[in-house]
């Protein structure tokens, strides 16, 4: 996470305005929000100081339905992927062909696979895979292209022309074109492939947001202020134009998420995302497409939880950005 | 403006390259095209050399590729491992895809239009907000599970239409395929109008033409919409050429035998040829639908061409 301070803006105050009396009103449930504010929370500072853009962004967040639900959904979708068998008992890979297609019944609530594998622990099973892909990748395109575009707005010349070249090259192939080519050769049946190629396709559009906004803020009088003011190129960049700047790479790293579950899904659904024995969405759609007509329940739980969890990112990034950009409020 | 186009089109040059550049490489260095026409089997080594020659294969990859180009320029795109042109199997896919494509463009803009429109004149009202959620949640659906649920209720369950298309592909055969492809797009542009709308009705202009006395469809129609739809034009214009590579999903779930079917069954047998071909068409494509989209905003907003 970003340095939270905002020294730039307010250069007398080297401590944020965090810790006054709205402290109490953050409920529990706003994991996303405590996380913007990451090692700030005990700061303690004047409360008269006016709020920052993150304080500002944190008092609305914690007042917004649309967040705490979408926060309490990914809170329970973080908590069975790191532990899935806190809520299935079963293994998803033991099945009993005996059982191939049955519909619900007591202990299997939502029947078995063509297989004869538990639907129930295989769903709860795939969210591992989902979540590790969103979260990996939104995480490699955020730092990757943030970086990247960064610099590219933050020195210009022929860097940033450079760069922006080679963002359109990436840009010009489309994505699932490019994961069929690319990754039908990998046999890895791990999900760091898939991370990698979203990564390698995803970093263009989060470098084209960061470097506009390091170019809008370079332009700021702050900026200039600190410049005159004899601050070295570095020390501009890092302490005054990057924690101004990354607030526009946080909105969209965060509804890319969601974009990036679905794409993994998709591929997995292709033949060349996940492969098994990893427990993915994708492949067991994938897998009851064929029998849909015979029994849908095979396709429709896998189908529900994935639409569910992508429904639930990007809840969170539109709360996010209503809550990060100044000019929707 | 003819500066704009000619400067815009030449930067579309080194674009073009890098993308196919990049295709190319994959392809050819991931997998080994020989060795896959011979399947299980382990090819004679005379015979893949002989092949290897006649195909470049023999060259390195920067005189490959060199190579490569220069044919497609002739309009030589090289045979499939069947021995069938590539050219061939375009002419057979691409108008197919077109199809799919253009019935999938045609609900986008009317249906996502027309729903952002009604939902940015009432901002707020449980129309619009119902709306919202709405294409929230269909935003959330992948296409790939709307596709097998629509096909499974209209075509299955209540017969409206056959579940898989013939390889004549009819227009009406179209329709439930090319909603599933739209789906989501569609509501992207119900969002991206309803803001746009609701901002503008705010604007100076929208108010004088209230207050010299214009009715209500004519104050919408003229002055609001004009306005409003520009950035809706960029995301559509933008979005055929994500509609076309995309659509790979949609043909497999519906058996239609385009693009993606040929891609496909191409990176299925590791025919190098055909993919290679289809891809770079595509790549084509879309840098076209790009440059027709900026020249388009050019045409549509004066600030950006006399910038």
């Amino acid at each position: 996470m970003p340095d939270t301070r905002d020294p730039a803006a307010d250069p007398d105050d080297a401590r944020s305005p965090y810790g006054n009396p709205h402290e109490a009103v953050a409920p529990t449930g706003g994991g996303g929000a405590l996380d913007l504010a990451a090692g700030e929370a005990g700061t303690l500072g004047a409360p008269e100081r006016p709020r920052s853009l993150w304080s500002d962004a944190r008092h609305q967040l914690a007042r917004d339905p649309v967040f705490l639900l979408s926060a309490l959904l990914i809170a329970f979708l973080l908590f069975i992927a790191a532990w899935p068998g806190a809520l299935a008992s079963g293994d998803p890979l033991s099945c009993d062909l005996a059982l191939s297609q049955e519909g619900s019944r007591p202990g299997a609530p939502f029947g078995y696979d063509t297989q004869g594998c538990d639907v129930f622990t295989r769903t709860v099973y795939g969210a591992r895979a989902s979540i590790t892909v969103g979260v990996c990748a939104t995480l490699g395109t955020a730092l990757l292209g943030g970086v990247l575009g960064a610099l590219a707005g933050f020195f210009g010349g022929w860097w940033d022309a450079l760069l922006s070249r080679l963002a359109d090259v990436f840009f010009g192939i489309p994505v699932i074109l490019g994961g069929l080519v690319l990754l039908s050769v990998v046999t890895s049946s791990t999900v760091w492939p898939v991370v990698g190629f979203i990564v390698l396709l995803g970093w263009p559009q989060v470098a084209r947001i960061a470097r506009g906004a390091v170019l809008a803020t370079a332009q700021a009088d702050y900026v200039q202020a600190a410049r005159a003011l004899g601050a070295g190129r570095g020390r501009t960049l890092l302490r005054h134009v990057a924690p101004n700047a990354v607030a526009p790479v946080i909105v969209v790293a965060t509804i890319a998420l969601g974009t990036y579950i679905a794409l993994e899904a998709t591929l997995s659904f292709l033949g060349v995302g996940l492969r098994p024995p990893t427990v993915s969405w994708g492949i067991d759609i994938s897998n009851a497409a064929p029998q849909i007509r015979n029994a849908p329940h095979m396709l429709l739980w896998p189908a529900g939880a994935l639409s569910l969890t992508v429904l639930a990112f990007i809840l969170l990034g539109d709360a996010v950005r209503d809550a990060l950009d100044p000019k929707l409020r | 403006m003819g500066r704009y186009v000619i400067r815009r089109a030449l930067q579309m040059v080194p674009v073009f390259l890098g993308s196919t550049l990049l295709i190319f490489v994959m392809v050819y260095a991931l997998g080994d095209p020989v060795a896959a026409l011979f399947g299980d089997k382990a090819p004679d080594p005379a015979t893949a050399a002989r092949i290897r020659h006649d195909l470049y294969l023999d060259q390195p990859l920067w005189r490959q590729y060199l190579h490569y180009m220069g044919q497609i320029l002739h309009g030589d795109f090289g045979s499939a491992f069947n021995g069938q042109p590539v050219t061939e199997l375009m002419a057979a896919a691409f108008p197919v895809t077109l199809k799919l494509t253009l019935v999938a463009v045609v609900l986008e803009a009317v249906f996502g239009i027309a729903l952002g429109v009604a939902s940015g004149l009432r901002r707020g009202r449980p129309l619009d907000t119902g709306l919202l959620a709405l294409t929230l949640i269909v935003i959330s659906v992948p296409t790939f599970v709307s596709g097998y649920l629509l096909q499974l209720v209209f075509g299955v369950k209540l017969g409206w239409t056959r579940p898989s298309v013939s390889p004549a592909a009819r227009l009406d055969e179209l329709l439930l395929p090319g909603l599933v492809l739209a789906l989501v797009s569609l509501a992207y542009v119900t969002r991206l109008s309803r803001t746009s709308v609701a901002e503008n009705a705010r604007a100076d202009y929208v108010r004088t033409a209230v207050a010299k006395g214009l009715p209500r469809h004519r104050v919408v129609s003229r002055h609001l919409l004009r306005n409003s739809l520009i950035p809706v034009v960029t995301f559509i214009g933008a979005d055929i050429g994500a509609l076309m590579g995309g659509a790979i999903v949609t043909e497999r779930i519906f058996n239609i035998h385009g693009v993606g079917y040929q891609l496909y069954q191409g990176i299925l047998r590791n025919n190098a040829p055909t993919v290679v071909g289809f891809v770079t068409v595509l790549v084509i494509v879309f840098l076209l639908a790009n440059l027709l989209v900026d020249l388009l905003y050019a045409v549509l907003d004066p600030r950006i061409r006399h910038a």
